[in-house]
């Protein structure tokens, strides 16, 4: 279990400075408010808080230092990449340093003839493509934050993207590790090889949210660039249809590259953004991608066509050039900002389904949407079931962001219930502790934790966020009811 | 196929075994027994916990008990026209699910599709103090908790008894074609890496010192012309020929000495040792995986193969009473060890089957 104990006070933050002195320049340790500030939240900026301190290491040995340190002293670390995260994993805590991984953005090495790139944990996930892009090679996984979001951030949240369900998430385009555990000592995982000897550690530390250890280097899979791209854009007068024409797609054994569906809301928002020719009278909007050789595409375009049509669609276009094919995704890729320009706020909610549950959640939210009086905009990578509600509110509104959130548990509650989860892949973080109770019972908590113990036995590692305590979950308010028995019967109440 | 769930029995033998200390051998249909580590424990047969609890074509998800022959898989997915993405080893008629996964064996498809573990999304276990648990589900995407679903795959056992795996499956290409070309391994490991770094649908590649074979799948029109540019001749036997292959029975695999797996990054130049003969080696995974029969000693191979950026398995064969997979360094042992203590405390579940201490 975590049980921290140890809050800085201001005399051993001085002292705590004194010796990070040390390790690294002045001017790599940011102490004052002023200083700190842009480091209060990250991409979840409903929930700030100052950390500590801020530490910009750039060499990996200063990092071993740090983590010396702060073991020695019991004070907790949290890594931070480049602050893209959307659930709230890089929220500082005030007896906290934030490890900002930042400087370390140099490619160290691309290795043509066997596809990999080797790279510092705070390069960005687009840079990768583009340094490879003259060898006709890529980094697939492209979180919709790719110009921002860092490497390192994106192994730690296991992040997808729009195109996950042909190639993957980041665990399945990473070959090897390097990172510290808390005593600052270094553990390789994997490599350049497709397997790595003893347990698969390599896949833990996807989606371990900075629990385990602090990535150092990330060596990562290169794909050849797919020879072309299509996109069939559908519009349906009913989200079920559309939800039928996926169904459809991938009955006739095609994986699409990308298989993206908007609703009403968010057609409406993207278009007048985007200006991407969407139908704004349509319900639901399809995009299709397929990609791979000329022949393929186009074999598969065709079929593709016949399928959205025979599932009902209203309208049914095929980009015939790369511009066109840019446009269609233009509103699709707008559609946060676009959505954001409706309300003063939105909340991002990151549920996944099995997606013939689609058209039955989608109407529940519709129907808490109507209770709350809060307008949902809903965005869904329907090829692999992931769900992005945009919950619109203004949080100047005394209690509407309080309303927010518990709308936001209800939906992500409902995906546990009809067979999914609370997060594909935005993560845990702060945001979804309480949904974490749902998704889990004690045992496997407890089995977390035990987990976590084996790299960190003193919860150092980014204490409090991706796991819920027991506690915390036995005093949970809102939990769900399963056929009259509490999620956790062996627990006490308070 | 029978539908049986003996998890409550399986608890229970754990639990028991948790109380007294006594190890335990988990087994399915022993297809793999010789893989590993010889591990001496009361067995724990897992084989009649069988039986398909969910399987939707058009969520391209499939949920089975542990203990579910791999053949009833395969057929159930192939009546919809879909397969296992990591195309499995079976290495016997009665391969099991769970031990496949236990394994982490991929067949020949691996670099083009992915690996076992890349194929988990979610399973149930009973972990070495007797609790059932659920982690991961039956999503593409799921980042709730840390991933323990997929830490199980290749874990031999060693961290919990599997109950049921979910997996996702892929659906079948409409066309497939085997061409191959006269190349010995040098040659064949610049060829195969040339056609590596093209967006060409070649699920397979692989070179025995003679040819050099490529397995396309995609669209009729798209593989036809796949195979076009790749060249060579039309190999009949193609569809034979990676079965064999993934099952070990070409005639390379019928031999006395030892079977090492050493997996290498693709483009490494052969030999990778001295002291062999081109008759000795086998490339599978266009490169990645070197398979070597020798009667070299162990230690020798583990220890070339350290100094470089590979490493080794003795696959089949040899004494499996020392190590049969890499050394780890002191570090992730203990890391290692440590992970084993917080799934099985009592150290009871396949003891000794991945590594000495373990």
């Amino acid at each position: 279990m975590l049980n921290l104990t140890v809050m800085q006070t201001a005399s051993n933050k001085s002292e705590m400075i004194t010796a990070l002195r040390e390790i690294m320049s002045a001017s790599s340790i940011l102490s004052e408010p002023e200083e700190l500030a842009p480091y209060e939240c990250d991409a979840l900026s409903a929930y700030r808080k100052l950390p500590g301190l801020v530490l910009l290491p750039d060499t990996v040995e200063q990092v071993q230092a740090i983590l010396k340190l702060c073991h020695a002293r019991k004070v907790p670390v949290i890594a931070r990449g480049a602050g893209t995260g959307l659930s709230g994993g890089a929220l500082p805590r005030e007896d906290a340093v934030i490890l900002s991984l930042a400087k370390f953005n140099r490619i160290i090495d691309i290795d043509a003839d066997n596809h990999t790139a080797t790279v510092e944990p705070g390069v960005r996930n687009l840079a990768i493509s583009e340094a490879v892009s003259h060898l006709g090679l890529h980094y697939a996984p492209d979180p919709s934050s790719q110009i921002a979001c860092t490497i390192g951030g994106n192994v730690a949240e296991n992040s997808g993207g729009v195109h996950c369900l042909k190639y993957g998430l980041t665990v399945h385009n990473v070959l090897g590790l390097k990172f510290l555990t808390i005593d600052g000592e270094m553990i390789e995982t994997g490599g350049q090889v497709l397997d790595t000897p003893g347990f698969d550690l390599l896949a833990l530390m996807h989606g371990s949210e900075g629990l385990l250890g602090i990535i150092v280097e990330v060596t990562v899979k290169l794909l050849p660039k797919p020879e072309t791209a299509r996109v069939v854009l559908a519009a349906f007068d009913d989200a079920e249809k559309a939800g039928k024409a996926v169904t459809n797609i991938i009955a006739a054994g095609i994986v699409p590259a990308g298989l993206e569906m908007m609703d009403h809301l968010a057609i409406k928002a993207a278009e007048a953004y985007a200006q991407a020719g969407y139908p704004t009278e349509a319900e639901a909007i399809l995009l299709c991608e397929l990609d791979g050789t000329e022949a393929g595409v186009n074999e598969h375009i065709a079929t593709v066509q016949q399928l959205v049509t025979d599932a009902g669609a209203s309208e049914c276009r095929s980009s015939t050039d790369e511009a066109e094919r840019l446009r269609f995704w233009a509103g699709r890729k707008a559609a946060f900002p676009a959505v954001g320009r409706l309300a003063p706020d939105y909340y991002c909610m990151d549920g996944t389904i099995p997606r013939h549950r689609l058209a039955e959640v989608l109407a529940q939210i519709g129907q808490w949407s109507t209770e709350y009086g809060l307008p949902v905009a809903n965005v869904f990578h329907a090829g692999d079931g992931n769900m992005h509600p945009l919950i619109l509110y203004d949080a100047n509104k005394p209690g509407e962001l309080e309303k927010t959130e518990e709308f936001g548990g209800r939906i992500l509650e409902l995906c546990v219930e009809v067979g999914g989860t609370i997060t594909g892949e935005h993560g845990v973080g702060m945001e979804k502790l309480d949904q974490m109770c749902v998704q889990f019972g004690a045992a496997e908590l407890q089995q977390f934790f035990s987990l976590k113990a084996a790299f960190d036995p003193e919860g150092l590692l980014n204490p409090g966020k991706a796991v819920p305590t027991l506690h915390r979950c036995s005093e949970l308010g809102r939990m769900h009811v399963h056929g009259g028995k509490l999620p956790h019967p062996e627990l006490e109440r308070f | 196929m029978a539908d049986i769930d003996l998890t409550n029995r399986l608890q229970k033998a754990v639990c028991a075994a948790h109380a007294s200390g006594q190890p335990l051998a988990i087994t399915g249909s022993g297809s793999k027994h010789w893989y590993g580590r010889t591990s001496s424990g009361k067995p724990l047969d897992v084989s009649g916990h069988r039986g398909i609890l969910n399987y939707q074509p058009t969520e391209l998800v499939l949920t089975a008990r542990a203990g579910t022959p791999l053949s009833a898989i395969a057929e159930a997915l192939d009546e919809h026209r879909q397969r296992l993405g990591f195309d499995p080893p079976y290495f016997g008629d009665g391969a099991t699910l769970g031990g496949t996964i236990a394994c982490g064996l991929s067949g020949p498809r691996r670099p083009y599709a992915g690996s076992a573990r890349d194929f988990v999304l979610g399973c149930r276990i009973i972990n070495g103090s007797g609790e059932i648990m659920r982690f991961g589900g039956e999503v593409m995407k799921n980042v709730a908790g840390f991933d323990v679903a997929r830490l199980m795959a290749g874990s031999l056992g060693t961290l919990g008894v599997l109950l049921d795996v979910s997996l996702k499956v892929l659906p079948h290409q409409l066309a497939e074609h085997t061409v191959r070309l006269q190349a010995n391994y040098c040659e064949a490991i610049a060829i195969m890496n040339r056609w590596a770094g093209t967006p060409l649908p070649i699920t397979a590649m692989a070179a025995d010192g003679q040819h050099t074979y490529f397995r396309i799948c995609a669209t009729p029109d798209d593989a036809q012309i796949t195979a076009d540019k790749v060249g060579g001749d039309f190999f009949e036997e193609g569809l034979s020929f990676w079965k064999d292959l993934r099952e070990h029975q070409l005639p390379f695999f019928d031999d006395e000495r030892p079977l090492w797996r050493l997996s290498v990054p693709a483009a490494t130049p052969h030999p990778l040792l001295s002291g062999t003969a081109d008759a000795d080696w086998f490339i599978g995974w266009g490169g990645a995986q070197r398979w070597l029969k020798s009667d070299m000693p162990a230690k020798t191979i583990f220890q070339a193969m350290r100094a470089s950026v590979g490493h080794a398995t003795m696959f089949r064969g040899g004494d499996r009473s020392g190590e049969a997979f890499a050394p780890l360094s002191e570090p992730l042992l203990a890391l290692h060890r440590r992970l084993k203590q917080a799934f099985d405390p009592a150290g009871i579940l396949n003891p000794g089957r991945m590594y000495e201490s373990l």
